[in-house]
């Protein structure tokens, strides 16, 4: 079932490559499979018990390269399952966004659904190999799609700092899986396996392999310093592409934190916990304060992205701070650690989709460029305005619903924690001053003419704002889903 | 099953609200003429509204749906909840009906943001854990940043909306403190939840339960506009007047009061927070009482007042006087939303607020003039009206407590005299017939020299409505409600307390509407808080900002360097190689076999090592990729 669902995109993708379709034939498949594979995805959630603490549910394992420990192991649990989702759900946006594309529209049809199964298989991997293969060709793929459908003259120089960049993180990552391979006897790069091993203190790995996997993801998510590639791939991306970027592939480098740092490493993870924390801190304040200097919206979104990333990497850096009685607070940190991973897709993934509709209809994404939007676009303005809120935090979005957790488990664990609060200020003065920028006051020189969202960017991006609206109210069923997994790697990480 | 109300409660006004504005958002474009069925159901939503308050007063039911452990979404209804819930979503009905007389367009986003604000307001009033709080809290905030800035062609309005907005979300990060700390506190205690609850607060363990304490208070001191956050208030006049109406006398602002009264628990158990908390009412009272004497316009008068006998309401949660408090919380929010809608009828009419131009109005258009001075005699605390009764509650409270409270906060309470005689005497002194014209008219707006006769009625009902806390001289009303909220022994002010202060408020009402005193240095300007708080935080962040850009376009072109260095020094070596290598090269044949054995070496089997290799080939690659870029 997982692989089916990893798999149907590429399916996709080559049927699209190696047939001469039209565009609205493309776009129809591209939407068809993305949809199609959304609700297997959603049957598998529908169908899904809780497995046992460290126990996958729908696992497949088949021996790939036996002689070196590499299968092909699939399988999910309550981490992979909501990125799964978030994934689809986002990638069926795309699709719908898509609905008008007219430019090389089947290369681009088969490019996001290749891209999409690297997505599906880095959050079902099970295997360090398995995984790394997703995570490379992902960033290949993102990197084909920002090369060729960016806009701007830079375009080709930012996908190359993106790609360098991001592959050489990755590299340090593979390094640290070798590492880890070795310090596990028998050799093997089974992710289950090392974490049950982990758990009885014979994986012989320690802090130097923690650092090598730390760097990789900390390129990947992206952390302060490490971030400078973040924000020209973004400007210069195709808005479908901004959305996957941040709405999916930035979570791998977090997804990576919760999957093999922690429970694989629990006894590095510990002794590093105060740098990952400072590192949360870091990026969560700093983000804030550079996006709040942006007048250009693309590259704004983009700093808050690392922001938001922030408080998911001071969660769990704030998880590794063992004591025994903040068990539950911690348990509630890395629940909501995982709750911003869905949520900044859902939310940035719409505010990107919408921030491109300013260079779609009049060429530029300064803000000063425009005013008294919300005359000539009411719709736009609308669903603007709740992305916005939902991203700075308000309550009944879902970055609320994570941001909370964050905020009462870390400073539970630690009152430190409490000094990224100001972070969620600064993210509500610079959305809100953006938008009276943007949608009020006065028109600009490029507010006039300006034509409304209609048919498929409405439905696209109003529906995912309308699913981080459902999070935010309701967010029990989702939370569900995720605490048994926040509570087998606090449990993994002892005290 | 019960809990079936709660939810009718919230619902009704958010889901009317929430299809209100989305018709607004579809009929923006469309250029159709005045939206004729949105007020009527907007007042048929606030009015079932009124009616589920008072269902839910009744039945007290409760509501919980999952979020955290020790930290679910909860609603529940107590006394304190009873008393007020009915009472404020009454003003918001008739704030709603003069709206609609007034027809304040777009109505269908007027009308639904407004029932938004009012879903916001009853999740606020029967929270009793600290995530439903700020569901509530925070959503009241979203809503006034976009009532405030309701007419977003003007940039002052909307930067009015941003302060409000971002200056209460400040204060806002008090309850997100409080809820870590609730939260340390219960591990520390070896709780199994979170301990997010309400009424578990007061059982926090030291310091815990301190940091608690301060969170909520600052949070609720700044939606209260209490010093030093005042300022906001100061802007937020700029928005619509049935704006203020609802926000700035009976909902957002005094939910600030109302979060302390529900909090009393707490402060009862951190005896220093709470007198802290004492003075910085107190101290509001006066120093924004002082402000209000101050002002020339009706409306930035009437907001400088709210946050002078909001004060009352924060300096009884200090003192322990929950009656007293919500007394004076529903007493004044009737009062001033009658004032607020009359300010706001005559600058419809008149096109201007300042004091000097309106001078006479309430000659002019008699009935609603009355109504106003009516209600600026119960807000100047005259007796025997609705404010001077609960006022004196909470004052003998403070009594009790500290000398030195009572006398600031009687101080306070002589300076609301003072201010409602200002307004007072704007109103009456001038002509008994309208002139055609007058400097100043029309300044801020152009007005339709009309009144609307059908505003009366609604006004009227506030009036009575302001008239209520009198009752509470009667003693069994006062023993009535004491039981209600659960305050046993409330302190109840004595004959000669009442008297004094009644006398000195007469006295001083007198006084200022012979001569008006001559302003204090600064009070006009609100104490200069605003450009305080603008050079202390507002221009600090902006200049670490800008430093934080200019580091990271450092940190790019560093990162970029590397990548050229990297690739510079491969080329130079890759030049070495031709130049100087290559003719080496030769000499070297004698030792291939050598490399030839060698070359078998890294064929060890091993596939750690084959990979570490992969690596290194991988950075050679993306190295080459650089050097090869055009």
């Amino acid at each position: 079932m997982v692989s089916v669902v990893v798999f149907l995109p590429l399916l996709g993708a080559a049927v699209l490559a190696f047939t001469r379709a039209g565009p609205r034939l493309a776009r129809g498949v591209w939407l068809a499979v993305t949809g199609l594979d959304l609700v297997l995805v959603l049957a598998m959630t529908a169908g899904y018990s809780t497995p046992p603490p460290g126990g996958l549910a729908y696992a497949e394992q088949v021996a790939w390269i036996p002689g070196a420990g590499v299968s092909y192991h699939v399988g999910v649990d309550g981490l992979s399952l909501p990125m799964l989702l978030v994934t689809d759900v986002l990638f069926v946006a795309c699709a719908v966004w898509a609905l008008r594309a007219d430019d090389r529209v089947r290369r681009l049809a088969a490019l996001f659904l290749a891209l999409q199964t690297t997505c599906l298989g880095l959050f079902a991997a099970q295997d360090l190999i398995l995984f790394f293969l997703f995570f490379d060709l992902s960033i290949v793929a993102m990197y084909a799609v920002i090369a060729g459908w960016g806009h701007g003259e830079q375009a080709k120089r930012s996908a190359l700092q993106f790609f360098l960049y991001t592959f050489l993180g990755s590299l340090a990552l593979l390094v640290g899986f070798i590492g880890l391979y070795l310090g596990s006897t028998p050799h093997t790069f089974d992710i289950p396996t090392l974490v049950a091993r982990a758990q009885g203190g014979t994986v012989l790995a320690g802090g130097v392999v923690l650092g090598l996997i730390l760097l990789g993801l900390a390129i990947k998510t992206p952390t302060v310093p490490f971030h400078t590639w973040l924000p020209p791939a973004h400007t210069d991306a195709p808005a479908i592409g901004s959305a996957i970027l941040a709405g999916v592939l930035l979570k791998m480098g977090t997804y990576g934190f919760l999957r093999v740092g922690m429970p694989l490493l629990p006894d590095a993870w510990r002794s590093w916990a105060w740098v990952i924390v400072v590192v949360g801190l870091v990026s969560v304040l700093f983000g804030a304060l550079v996006a709040l200097a942006q007048t250009n919206v693309k590259r704004m979104i983009a700093y808050t992205s690392v922001n938001h990333m922030g408080y998911v990497v001071l969660a769990v850096g704030a998880a590794g701070l063992v004591a025994s009685d903040t068990a539950t607070a911690r348990e509630v940190a890395v629940t909501g650690a995982v709750t911003q991973m869905v949520s900044h897709g859902l939310i940035t993934g719409a505010l990107f989709l919408l921030a491109g509709v300013l260079d779609s209809r009049s060429g530029t994404y300064e803000m000063d460029s425009f005013g008294g939007l919300a005359a000539a676009a009411p719709r736009y303005t609308a669903l603007f305005a709740v992305g916005a809120l939902g991203s700075l935090g308000l309550p009944a979005l879902s970055g609320f619903i994570a941001e909370f957790q964050i905020f009462t488990g870390a400073i539970a664990a630690t009152w430190v924690a409490a000094l990224a609060l100001p972070g969620i200020l600064l993210t509500a003065a610079l959305f809100l001053r953006a938008f009276h920028r943007v949608f009020t006051g006065p028109d600009g020189p490029a507010t006039g003419g300006f034509t409304d969202v209609r048919g498929p960017e409405l439905v696209a991006a109003g529906g995912l704002l309308a699913l981080s609206i459902a999070l935010g109210i309701v967010p029990g069923p989702l939370l569900d889903l995720i605490r048994p997994f926040a509570a087998s790697v606090v449990a993994a990480l002892g005290g | 099953m019960s809990g079936a109300w709660l939810v009718a409660l919230v619902l009704v006004p958010a889901v009317t609200g929430g299809g209100l504005a989305i018709r607004g958002v579809a009929r923006a474009r469309s250029g159709a003429g005045p939206d004729r069925p949105a007020a009527p159901v907007a007042l048929v939503a606030a009015a079932l509204s009124v009616l589920l308050a008072a269902v839910v007063a009744a039945e007290r039911p409760t509501l919980e749906w999952s979020f955290l452990p020790g930290g679910a979404f909860a609603l529940g209804a107590d006394g304190l909840s009873a008393l007020l819930l009915p009472g404020v979503t009454a003003v918001a009905l008739l704030v709603l009906v003069v709206a609609a007389v007034e027809r304040t367009a777009p109505a269908a986003r007027f009308h639904g943001l407004m029932l938004l604000f009012v879903a916001a307001v009853a999740i606020t009033l029967t929270a009793v854990t600290l995530p439903a709080l700020l569901l509530g809290w925070e959503l009241m905030g979203a809503a006034s940043w976009a009532l405030i800035g309701f007419r977003w062609r003007d940039p002052d309005r909307t930067t009015a909306g941003l302060v409000a907005f971002v200056t209460t979300r400040t204060a806002d990060l008090g309850l997100y403190l409080a809820a870590g700390a609730a939260a340390a506190g219960a591990a520390s205690a070896g709780g199994a939840g979170l301990g997010l609850g309400l009424a578990d607060l007061p059982q926090l363990p030291s310091p815990w339960r301190e940091v608690a304490a301060v969170g909520l208070v600052v949070a609720a001191a700044g939606k209260a506009a209490q010093l030093p956050f005042s300022f906001w208030l100061s802007r937020a006049m700029l928005g619509p007047s049935p704006v203020s109406a609802l926000l700035h006398s009976a909902a957002m602002v005094a939910m600030g009061g109302y979060l302390l009264l529900r909090a009393e628990p707490l402060l009862a158990a951190t005896p220093a927070v709470a007198l802290a908390t004492a003075w910085v009412g107190a101290l509001t009272a006066v120093g924004l009482g002082v402000v209000a004497m101050a002002q020339r316009d009706l409306k930035q008068l009437l907001a400088a007042s709210t946050a002078a006998q909001l004060g009352f309401v924060v300096m009884a949660a200090g003192v322990g006087d929950v009656p007293g408090g919500a007394e004076h919380l529903l007493g004044h929010a009737a009062t001033k939303a009658l004032l607020f809608l009359v300010a706001g009828l005559w600058l419809a009419a008149l096109g201007t607020k300042q004091l000097d131009a309106i001078a006479g109005v309430a000659r002019w258009w008699r009935p609603v003039g009355v109504l106003f001075t009516f209600a600026a005699l119960t807000l100047a605390g005259l007796p025997p009206l609705g404010l001077w009764v609960t006022k004196d509650h909470v004052l003998a409270a403070a009594g009790e407590r500290s000398g030195w409270l009572y006398v600031v906060g009687l101080a306070g309470a002589v300076l609301s005299a003072g201010y409602a005689a200002v307004a007072l005497r704007a109103a009456w002194h001038g002509p008994d017939r309208r002139p055609d014209h007058r400097p100043g008219w029309d300044s801020e707006e152009d007005g339709d020299r009309h009144v609307p006769a059908q505003a009366t009625v609604p006004l009227a009902v506030l009036a009575v409505g302001a008239l209520v806390p009198v009752a509470l001289l009667v003693p069994a009303v006062s023993g009535a409600v004491d039981r209600l909220l659960g305050a046993n022994g409330a302190v109840t002010p004595g004959a000669a307390e009442m008297a004094a202060s009644a006398g000195l408020a007469l006295a001083v009402f007198g006084l200022v509407l012979r001569r008006l005193p001559r302003a204090v240095p600064g009070a006009a300007r609100w104490w200069y808080l605003e450009r305080v708080a603008t050079a202390t935080v507002v221009a600090p962040v902006e200049w670490l900002a800008t430093r934080a850009d200019r580091l990271d376009r450092a940190l790019d072109r560093a990162v970029v360097g590397v990548a050229r260095t990297t690739a510079a020094v491969s080329a130079a070596a890759s030049r070495l190689d031709v130049s100087v290598v290559d003719g080496a090269v030769r000499g070297v044949v004698g030792s291939v076999r050598a490399a030839g054995r060698a070359a078998l070496r890294p064929q060890s089997g091993l596939v750690h090592q084959y990979l570490g290799a992969a690596a290194v080939v991988l950075a050679v690659g993306a190295v080459l990729l650089v050097v090869v870029r055009p």
